[in-house]
């Protein structure tokens, strides 16, 4: 296993240094790039294998790279956890790889293409590491690294304005919660005594309560930054639209899961026990993440914003169930823990996979229609018929629809809450329903906002001249969602042969098997630890739609057969003929929506009709609607102010006198050695 | 195995053929309380005859979407239908789904109406479908906390067993929790099957429609599948009403003298609540669509009352 593990590594570095070298010949031939993105996935490939054999053979291993400075070696570790994220990573990264060959003849990174897939490589690389470091400050190093090539690769086509904000911003705010992730870290490994992961296993038990909050506290926002919840999300919907779809794919993919990853290590692994109010906030930053990210995706008509706030809404279901297993951790029930746990995890996986397709899918129809805007599109189904498959495969899976994955993962979220309401004493347990509750409405919203997506974009007819001449994606890119689409049914039909997986994860993070629990009847069906509490098998449910539906063919074998089947118009109301103006928009849509959620969203709109004689024959409307952007007016204008305010006073002191600057320095020296003798 | 086939065609059959007779039912009871003749009870089962063996349009702006989703839509329908306990306590299918497979069977089947109305490309499609999804998306949190209800009360999502459980303690409808659930998901039941005062099936008035403007361009065979899927879903809805909280004759056995009175129960009680149904829908005035939200929430509140009050009786 090491031995593919470390070779995966290897590959992915050459290729990235041989991106550079290519970059730096005068013009990258079509075949480099080719070569290079093929070598992308022969490198994904080999880091499947490694995690899979560590997760199924149980073959973990440690090996580490001496660096000679003190305190830094590079560790890596293949446990069951960072395997099982490994896993997820090179899944993704082998089908973007693949779609990368065909996405990159075109669009921004076309280019660069060289130095395009050099970051690309350098981010597969620096994402394994930070998904099998096994020490802190290497983990941090591989962190960082992650941000600043996701960085260059958001920013491909720099020329734009926007670009250049949403990859500052993602920038900002990725190093604040760097800065919070030092101190949680450096407080975790000042109670371990040391850096390393296994030392410290159970180390946030070792501080008192208050220091063990507020290290759990910082590494919770900290890592809350990266996956993007509510409140700290703002750079999601700035950072994915902006960048190449490829790009976009694998930061909704995966690398706002590497926050996930550092939860899930600091949430079961670096705490053996956490007081109720960390498993309550858990769960409360993510229902309110997956219900405003929802509502908010629900507001765009930019397909990639969309996309990028479901995501948020996805990180929050995968929070409700790290927060109810932290909730039945403290009450001692480490199986619904395990349950619990499990749908977190699994929705990680199946996030991963059918929001990859869907961003993939974007990038073609942006390619193929040249708009991000729905409102420009339409019709694409005819135009573009295998991208509109796979995404309506995506669509059907993120609505949580059964019988495909993101079904599987959300039942089992659905019965770890419902376990909730028995397992838990006094009014915590009233917290659990309502979770169940809005999660209904997030998976019903969402339902909602992908009709939307797929019915304004692939539907009916073109809204513009660019989306009537759209054509379909080359097959390299039409294979890649293939494949993850052939995954989203795989793992929703199959879900009773995956689950095992599951097994040592939960064995490692909270000393129990459960995953024989979770599958009965001969592999067939899902149930949460018991069969009386409930079972659900997707494949039985897909097999019975399949048989059920020869009802209605006889049916019509026996009656319609003969009847005729003509094509007409659609009912116009008498006038001349409908065109795409007739159509409803994506805005139009969500109305009754923003109507119902008017407080959130403080809609604010705009009508001015220019008019010759009477205002009864306008010869142009400008119509004009916007919803506040609530978090940014509320909450991160006035703190920018505030740093703003407080960089303008401190300028006092920042005179730009060297002697200024040396009294300083003294003046430090002395209070840290005060500080030393003193401690 | 024979036994299980049987009992899986047997429960197809009942509520192909019973639908539309409820259907007919309601309508017959509106048309008698507003003094009017009315069609006949049967007038449903001739509708459908009709239907499927005339000709159909199909828009020349859809796609195989538009053709796919009456299929889609009748099938998730029956699906969910048979993973509820009619009248035997035992459903043929309900270990591959309980109560949350039900409710996003149904989900599908709308994901994909809504989309056909879409796809049409006129303006009341949209208008259908996004009012359509709208409404279903605020009626799920009501819907979902009155089955946490039911489902703690029994510890199970199987219905099944839920229905065998209510069956073991025949008066626990009278428990508080029970009866507020109860009225959380008769409200439910009217939204989701387009009842007044949300939405009115008899009309054709593009200001007050919901469900008809969806479909405005489905015709022949393809509308006999919507209308009958429509049917069935509102039975289904009906059936888990009924029976979950009031289990009263369900069989356990398949003796014939057992399956004929659980029958007769099963018809009387969906009688009982097509009269309330139908009794609500004409005392009440279509609602605007911006007053909905306001019935949904009560839904909800007595959901949320209904788990307090599980909280405070049952410990």
């Amino acid at each position: 296993m090491r031995e593919l593990y470390l070779a995966g590594l290897l590959v992915y570095a050459v290729a990235a240094l041989a991106g550079l070298a290519a970059h730096f010949r005068d013009k990258t031939a079509a075949w480099v790039v080719q070569a290079l993105c093929y070598s992308s996935v022969a490198g994904a490939l080999l880091e499947l294998c490694a995690s899979v054999g560590a997760l199924i053979g149980g073959a973990e291993f440690n090996w580490s790279l001496p660096s000679g400075i003190p305190y830094i070696h590079c560790g890596v570790r293949l446990d069951p956890l960072s395997a099982y994220f490994n896993l997820a990573l090179s899944l993704l990264a082998a089908c973007i790889s693949v779609y990368s060959t065909g996405y990159l003849k075109h669009g921004a990174a076309h280019r660069r293409p060289g130095l395009f897939c050099c970051f690309l490589n350098l981010q597969f690389l620096s994402l394994t590491l930070v998904f099998t470091a096994s020490n802190a400050v290497f983990f941090l190093i591989a962190w960082e690294l992650v941000v600043v090539t996701s960085y260059f690769l958001v920013v491909t086509d720099h020329e734009s304005e926007e670009t250049r904000r949403g990859g500052m911003l993602y920038m900002l705010m990725s190093r604040g919660g760097t800065g919070l992730l030092f101190i949680g870290f450096l407080l975790l490994a000042g109670a371990a005594g040391s850096m390393e992961f296994q030392a410290m296993h159970g180390s946030g038990d070792k501080l008192s309560p208050v220091l063990g909050g507020v290290a759990f506290l910082l590494l919770f926002f900290g890592f809350g930054v990266k996956a993007g919840i509510i409140p700290l999300h703002i750079w999601l919907p700035a950072a994915h639209p902006v960048a190449p779809s490829n790009v976009s794919a694998l930061m909704s993919g995966i690398v706002i899961k590497t926050g996930i990853y550092g939860m899930a290590r600091v949430f079961f692994d670096f705490y053996g026990v956490l007081p109720i109010w960390a498993g309550m906030l858990v769960l409360f930053a993510g229902t309110v993440s997956a219900l405003l990210g929802v509502l908010y995706a629900l507001m765009e008509h930019d397909l990639k914003r969309l996309l990028a706030y479901h995501s948020i809404e996805n990180i929050g279901i995968i929070l409700m169930g790290f927060g109810s297993a932290l909730l039945f951790r403290s009450f001692g029930h480490p199986q619904l823990a395990a349950l619990a746990l499990v749908a977190g995890l699994f929705h990680t996986l199946n996030h991963g996979i059918f929001k990859c397709l869907l961003f993939l899918g974007a990038g073609s129809v942006l390619q193929g229609a040249g708009t991000r805007n729905m409102e420009e599109m339409g019709g694409l189904i005819r135009r573009m018929p295998w991208t509109a498959l796979y995404f309506l495969i995506g669509a059907i899976a993120i609505s949580g629809l059964p019988p495909l994955n993101g079904f599987v993962s959300e039942w089992f979220t659905y019965q770890g809450l419902l376990a909730g309401f028995g397992a838990t004493p006094t009014l915590t347990r009233m917290a659990f329903p309502i979770a169940g509750a809005m999660l209904a409405l997030t998976a019903a919203l969402a339902a909602a906002c992908f009709v939307k997506a797929f019915g304004i974009t692939f539907l009916a007819l073109p809204r513009s001249k660019d989306a009537e001449h759209a054509i379909e994606a080359p097959r390299s890119m039409t294979t890649a969602m293939a494949g993850l689409a052939l995954a989203c049914i795989a793992m929703g039909l199959g879900a009773t042969w995956f689950i095992p997986v599951f097994a040592p994860i939960t064995q490692q993070a909270l000393g129990v098997q459960i995953t024989h629990q979770l599958v009965s009847g001969n592999g067939l069906l899902l149930i949460p630890g018991s069969i009386r509490s409930g079972s659900v098998s997707p494949l039985m449910l897909a097999l019975g739609l399949v048989a059920l539906s020869a009802v209605p063919f006889a049916l019509w074998f026996a009656l319609g057969r003969k009847s005729p089947r003509t094509t007409g118009p659609s009912w116009d109301c008498g006038l001349p003929g409908l065109t795409a103006a007739n159509e409803y928009t994506a805005t139009a849509f969500s109305k009754p929506l923003r109507m119902i959620f008017a407080a959130l969203f403080r809609p604010r709109r705009e009508i001015q009709a220019e008019f010759d004689v009477s205002p009864y024959y306008p010869k142009a409307i400008h119509f004009e609607s916007e919803i506040e952007p609530t978090f940014e007016t509320h909450f991160y204008e006035p703190l920018w102010a505030g740093i703003l305010a407080l960089a303008a006073r401190m300028r006092k002191i920042q005179t730009g006198s060297i002697h200024a600057y040396l009294a300083y320095i003294f003046v430090t020296l002395i209070l840290l050695l005060l500080f030393g003798v003193r401690g | 195995m024979i036994e299980k086939i049987a009992s899986v065609f047997f429960h197809l059959a009942l509520v192909l053929l019973l639908s539309p007779l409820v259907t007919g039912f309601n309508r017959m009871l509106k048309a008698r309380v507003q003094t009017r003749r009315g069609p006949s009870i049967i007038q449903p089962y001739r509708d459908l005859h009709k239907l499927l063996r005339k000709g159909m349009v199909i828009p020349d702006t859809a796609s195989w979407i538009f053709s796919a989703t009456p299929f889609v839509l009748f099938v998730t329908t029956l699906l969910a239908s048979m993973l509820i306990p009619t009248i035997s306590a035992n459903a043929p299918l309900s270990l591959y789904g309980g109560v949350l497979a039900v409710v996003y069977l149904l989900a599908l089947g709308r994901f994909f109406l809504a989309l056909g109305g879409l796809d049409a490309g006129s303006s009341f499609g949209g208008l259908g479908s996004s009012r359509e999804m709208t409404i279903s998306a605020i009626a799920e949190p009501a819907l979902m906390l009155a089955v946490f209800t039911v489902a703690i009360g029994a510890g199970s999502t199987n219905l099944s067993i839920v229905a065998q459980s209510a069956l073991g303690q025949s008066w626990r409808f009278l428990a508080p929790s029970q009866m507020l659930a109860f009225a959380a998901l008769f409200i439910v039941l009217i939204a989701e099957t387009g009842r007044i005062p949300v939405d009115n099936p008899a009309t054709h008035l593009e200001l007050t429609m919901i469900h008809e403007a969806m479909i405005l361009e489905y015709s022949g065979p393809y509308l006999a599948l919507i209308e009958w899927a429509a049917w069935i879903k509102q039975l289904l809805l009906m059936t888990i009403l009924v029976n979950v909280f009031f289990p009263f004759g369900l069989s356990m056995t398949w003796s014939p003298g057992a399956v004929l009175f659980s029958f007769t129960l099963f018809i009387f009680k969906l009688l009982l609540l097509s009269i309330v149904v139908a009794i609500v829908e004409v005392s009440n005035a279509k609602m605007r669509l911006f007053r909905v939200p306001e019935l949904l929430a009560i839904a909800f509140v007595l959901g949320v009352l209904a788990l307090v009050s599980t909280f405070l009786f049952q410990g």
